[in-house]
């Protein structure tokens, strides 16, 4: 067996393949293990129930929480079922109803990113996939309880932006959120998917990038050998790191939230004015 | 007499033919294949008069058919984008920078200006598929805020009007993230109970179609524009079979509720007048 390279040391692309890891544990792992209670909420109350988002009531470590995530599914049958964790518009539309219901009632919200993307298919698009992830970002803007986000594997673009408009940003160790997956950027610039190692690198997407671009707010560790290896262990931190983030946003009230949320992005973005 | 006689002077170059230059003056319809002179299809605001084609136009084309006496102030101009991840693909991005600048005449992929429609101050946001083919990175998501903001300090109406591929790739994740700062300023506009149109154009796709252009209290396409998430190109890798005619087309949105009317350019400025009108009264 090739050793598995110590942290730090790992390549964009190896952070990718680790983000993918078959092994990895989803959002249904995390809920079973970071949760007293959990209780899912089904529906869009438009057209369906889309598998691809997991969302539920839970109790953690002694307070009510909402929590949203994208789960694709582990064996065959559980991936076509989750259709691969990419969420078609009633997905999205039901992460939303589930957030204004928290909202409405105090809760805070954890939303725990994990797709390749939004699903494009002609259903999607008739059903306004475009309209449902943009009406998901203006929303989450305005909702006044504490929102933590953590991209816990794949966070794949508007996909995943959809669900990640928070006060806190945060990222596994060996997760990776992107504009574009390194295949479709290299399919892109050099008409070859298989170029999608050096895509990786240069779309700067690992979690160490988007600390130091400013992107996202800390990193949360991961088992030495990446979160597939343990579980529980994975479960505790990502645990830990919800409990000191939610501790310090409790400090905050309604309207505070809302600002710190807007000026956080507002911010963000690289460019310079001519004199 | 003979019935043919030799040509002595077969040698001797012929005399040049009388030319007449006509390259750029005349312009083939994309759509019905018919020879339009140049300006008349100019005078008819780049409309087809055959078939009502909508030909690309550029930002400050649209700006000029927009406001009053084609006049418009421009705001934000100076706005540069870094490189922050010194990307290169087949070549670097500040070269590609350059290239765009140097073809548009723009700093980036957008015109951000304030003029009068109808005698009404209007913030106007047009985006420029020419540069980067109207890709969204953090100078365009800035000035747009911006927009918002200026929207917001003089109490006018906005009205963004998108041509655009998408987030701009060669900025990473802040080009993403374009999208929810936009989106979460356009909530802004919202509580200050002010109007913003979304105007469609062809064509517009990905995280721009995902954020602001499907947030206006209208939204609006001009005709036969191409509107999805999901490109086309995407779509048929995907399910691995054609796409139905007119599929994201401005008519097939309509038909499926995602955009409030199908509007020719010509009409545009009217449209925009009286909807100004009806949210917000005559003008002042």
């Amino acid at each position: 067996m090739t050793p598995v390279p110590q942290s730090g040391e790992r390549s964009a692309w190896e952070r990718v393949q680790l983000a993918r890891h078959a092994e990895r544990p989803h959002v249904v792992e995390y809920v079973e293990r970071m949760f007293d209670s959990f209780d899912p909420v089904h529906g869009d109350r438009s057209f369906g129930d889309d598998p691809a988002i997991l969302a539920g009531f839970a109790q953690f470590r002694g307070r009510p929480l909402m929590v949203i995530g994208q789960e694709k599914g582990r064996d065959t049958k559980g991936r076509m079922e989750r259709n691969f964790g990419m969420p078609k518009p009633e997905g999205y539309r039901k992460a939303l109803r589930v957030m204004q219901l928290a909202a409405k009632f105090g809760r805070p919200i954890l939303t725990l990113l994990d797709t390749p993307g939004a699903y494009p298919g002609i259903d999607a698009e008739e059903r306004g996939q475009a309209e449902a992830i943009a009406r998901s970002l203006y929303e989450m803007a305005r909702l006044d309880v504490p929102i933590i986000v953590v991209c816990i594997g794949e966070g794949g673009s508007g996909g995943a932006l959809a669900m990640g408009v928070g006060n806190r940003i945060l990222m596994l160790e060996n997760a990776v959120y992107s504009v574009i997956s390194p295949e479709s950027c290299a399919a892109i610039v050099w008409r070859d998917a298989t170029r999608a190692e050096e895509a990786a690198e240069a779309l700067k997407l690992t979690a160490e990038n988007l600390l130091g671009l400013g992107m996202i707010d800390a990193i949360v560790d991961e088992p030495a050998d990446g979160a597939q290896c343990d579980w529980d262990e994975a479960a505790k931190l990502l645990g830990d790191a919800v409990e000191r983030n939610l501790a310090e946003l409790d400090k905050l009230t309604p309207a505070q939230l809302v600002a710190e949320r807007y000026e956080k992005f507002r911010r963000m973005g690289g460019f310079f004015e001519e004199a | 007499m003979s019935w043919f006689r030799k040509d002595k002077d077969k040698d001797q170059p012929l005399p040049e033919p009388k030319k007449v230059r006509t390259e750029g003056l005349w312009i083939k319809c994309d759509s019905c294949g018919a020879i339009i002179w140049k300006k008349d299809l100019e005078a008819g605001q780049s409309v087809c008069s055959k078939c009502g084609f909508h030909f690309k136009i550029t930002a400050a084309e649209r700006l000029k058919q927009l406001f009053d006496g084609g006049a418009y102030q421009e705001f934000a101009e100076r706005l540069r984008a870094t490189d922050p991840l010194s990307f290169v693909d087949q070549k670097p991005y500040g070269e590609r920078l350059e290239q765009a600048r140097s073809k548009t005449g723009l700093q980036d992929a957008i015109i951000t200006a304030e003029g009068r429609i109808e005698g009404r101050t209007v913030v106007v946001a047009a985006l420029e598929y020419r540069f980067i083919g109207g890709s969204m990175g953090s100078v365009v998501g800035e000035k747009i805020t911006r927009a918002i903001e200026r929207a917001i300090e003089r109490k006018a109406p906005l009205v963004i009007v998108s041509a655009s591929g998408g987030a701009r790739m060669m900025e990473g994740m802040a080009s993403l993230i374009q999208m929810a700062k936009i989106s979460a300023a356009l909530t802004h506009l919202s509580d200050a109970k002010l109007p913003f149109i979304s105007v469609l154009t062809d064509p517009t796709t990905g995280g721009v179609t995902a954020s602001f252009a499907m947030l206006g209290d209208l939204n609006i396409a001009e005709p036969g524009a191409l509107i999805g998430f999901a490109g086309p190109r995407v779509i048929e890798q995907t399910i691995r079979q054609k796409l139905p005619k007119g599929f994201q087309r401005a008519e097939f949105l309509l038909t499926h509720g995602m955009v409030d009317a199908v509007v020719p350019r010509t009409e545009m400025r009217d449209y925009l007048s009286r909807a100004f009108g009806f949210f917000c009264g005559p003008v002042a």
